[in-house]
């Protein structure tokens, strides 16, 4: 077991070292989620209630999480080395819980500039309203990770992404908004656990169809 | 008609209308598969005549 | 499926579907009661239910072959399983049609968010045209039909979860709620519901059958072109 939380780790820290050297994906989305926010308020018409707000600030989150699953493969696909972590004797479905990972690492980094920028802009943060974002990161990054890997084999993968990406991220919108806005969070914050663990385990023992030739 | 029995047509119709449509684009298909055949048909025997 | 065993399977359901269609929709318009409420336009229920539930049944079919594709890794299963996703696109369409139909009939709109079915089927409509999306950017081969697979199993997992969704979402945004008695179905209504299921499976069934036949007759031609080219 050690051997394949290893491979998931070393996996996983490549990633970030290579992020931390070229520095591609995080400012961008931090500078994005930011910009988002900003436009969002020149879009609200001025009795927008509370619900709004929320819902362009989930919106926004959604649209930088695209940023980095977009560029999640992008690194691997260039340099030719999906195929090189694909022969190598790990476990595929390692691979996915490296990205995964990953990527909700720059998901996390990113809503640590954004959260309090929608404190400032908007308005107060609720401890819901984070449980909230940290299950939806969750559903995010596996299934996105998941997608990301059948849109690195298509053509036009920044544009399928997106397509793939948004029909299955709706539920995690509702849940979302939901655990922020709602009388009963308890109910939505419940739901996003429930999504996260079925597209999880369906993410984690699909991947290697998706990856191998 | 009423206006009910208007739109209770409608709503049939359109199955109707999608079901024909199908029927039109698979005979479409057919006949490029037909075309499709003929031209390899004459691929092979070309290839006969030419002592294969 | 050998290949006269599916033609054959294609004729015999056609005039299954044909037989069926008549009878299901003649007993609709002439036979079936008319609703007190809504009055002659609750009879658009007798294709709007059945064309949504038979779209649920081909995605279901897809997903199941999509399974076998994955776990037997015959590539056979593959066109199957794009066939019963364009059968369930094509029914889910219908059902947004008609669907949209019965609100402007039954409240003066075309589109309500309040009918949780229609919301279903737009978010599944969105999901599985990208099902299509995925497959023309990708290029034919093992790969292509392993990652459509595993996109159609998304597709079934993800019908449960966006109902819960939609059912969630309601106590959030406040519709005005539009809501229609559901017909108390007594049994003659039942009866007429029943033929005209009977009549969309078919119909499917044989539409899925005759494209399955255009599909491979494609491929094996393709390869018969590769041989002598």
């Amino acid at each position: 077991m050690t051997g394949y939380l290893g491979d998931v780790a070393a996996l996983a820290r490549k990633d970030l070292l290579v992020e931390l050297r070229t520095r591609d994906t995080v400012p961008a989305m931090l500078l994005f989620v930011v910009a988002a926010l900003v436009v969002f308020h020149f879009a609200l018409p001025a009795e927008s209630s509370r619900l709004a707000a929320s819902g362009m600030l989930w919106i926004a989150l959604l649209f930088t999480a695209l940023l980095a699953l977009v560029r999640a493969f992008v690194g691997e696909r260039d340099q030719g080395t999906l195929d090189g972590l694909i022969l190598a004797p790990c476990d595929r479905s390692a691979i996915w819980l490296g990205k995964t990972l990953s990527v909700l690492a720059f998901l996390l980094f990113a809503e640590a500039v954004a959260l309090p920028a929608f404190a400032l802009f908007y308005e107060h943060v609720t401890w819901e309203l984070v449980a909230g974002v940290a299950l939806a990161n969750v559903g995010i990054a596996a299934v996105g990770t998941l997608l990301g890997a059948m849109a690195a084999a298509a053509r036009a993968r920044e544009l399928l992404l997106p397509l793939l990406f948004l029909p299955v991220a709706i539920p995690l919108v509702v849940g979302g908004v939901g655990a922020t806005v709602a009388d009963d969070p308890g109910r939505y914050l419940a739901f996003l656990a429930l999504y996260d663990l079925i597209f999880a385990i369906l993410s984690w023992a699909s991947f290697e169809y998706v990856v191998t030739e | 008609m009423s206006t009910g029995e208007k739109y209770l047509w409608a709503a049939y119709l359109v199955v109707f209308a999608a079901v024909l449509l199908y029927v039109v684009l698979i005979s479409l298909k057919v006949g490029r598969l037909e075309r499709e055949l003929a031209s390899l048909a004459e691929l092979a025997r070309d290839r006969e005549t030419r002592g294969g | 499926m050998s290949t006269s065993l599916r033609n054959n399977g294609a004729a015999l359901l056609s005039l299954t579907a044909a037989a069926l269609l008549v009878a299901g929709l003649s007993l609709a318009i002439f036979w079936a009661p008319e609703d007190a409420d809504q009055g002659i336009s609750q009879k658009i229920f007798y294709v709007h239910v059945p064309v949504a539930l038979t779209s649920y049944a081909a995605f279901f079919w897809a997903a199941w072959k999509a399974l076998r594709l994955l776990w037997k890794g015959d590539e056979r299963h593959d066109l199957e399983s794009y066939t019963a996703v364009h059968m369930g696109v094509i029914f889910g369409v219908l059902t947004l049609v008609t669907g949209s139909i019965w609100a402007k009939v039954s409240w003066g709109q075309w589109w309500v968010w309040s009918e949780r079915q229609l919301t279903l089927f737009l978010i599944l409509f969105l999901f599985y045209s990208a099902y299509f999306m995925l497959r023309y950017s990708t290029d034919p081969g093992p790969r292509r039909s392993r990652t459509s697979a595993v996109y159609a199993l998304f597709g079934v997992a993800l019908i449960p979860v966006s109902f819960m969704a939609i059912r969630l979402a309601e106590g959030l945004i406040h519709p005005v709620v539009f809501k229609r008695d559901g017909p108390d179905m007594e049994g003659s209504m039942f009866l007429t519901f029943c033929v005209c299921l009977a009549a969309m499976l078919a119909l499917a069934g044989a539409l899925y059958l005759t494209e399955l036949s255009g599909k491979r007759a494609d491929a094996s031609l393709r390869e018969l072109r590769e041989r002598l080219a």
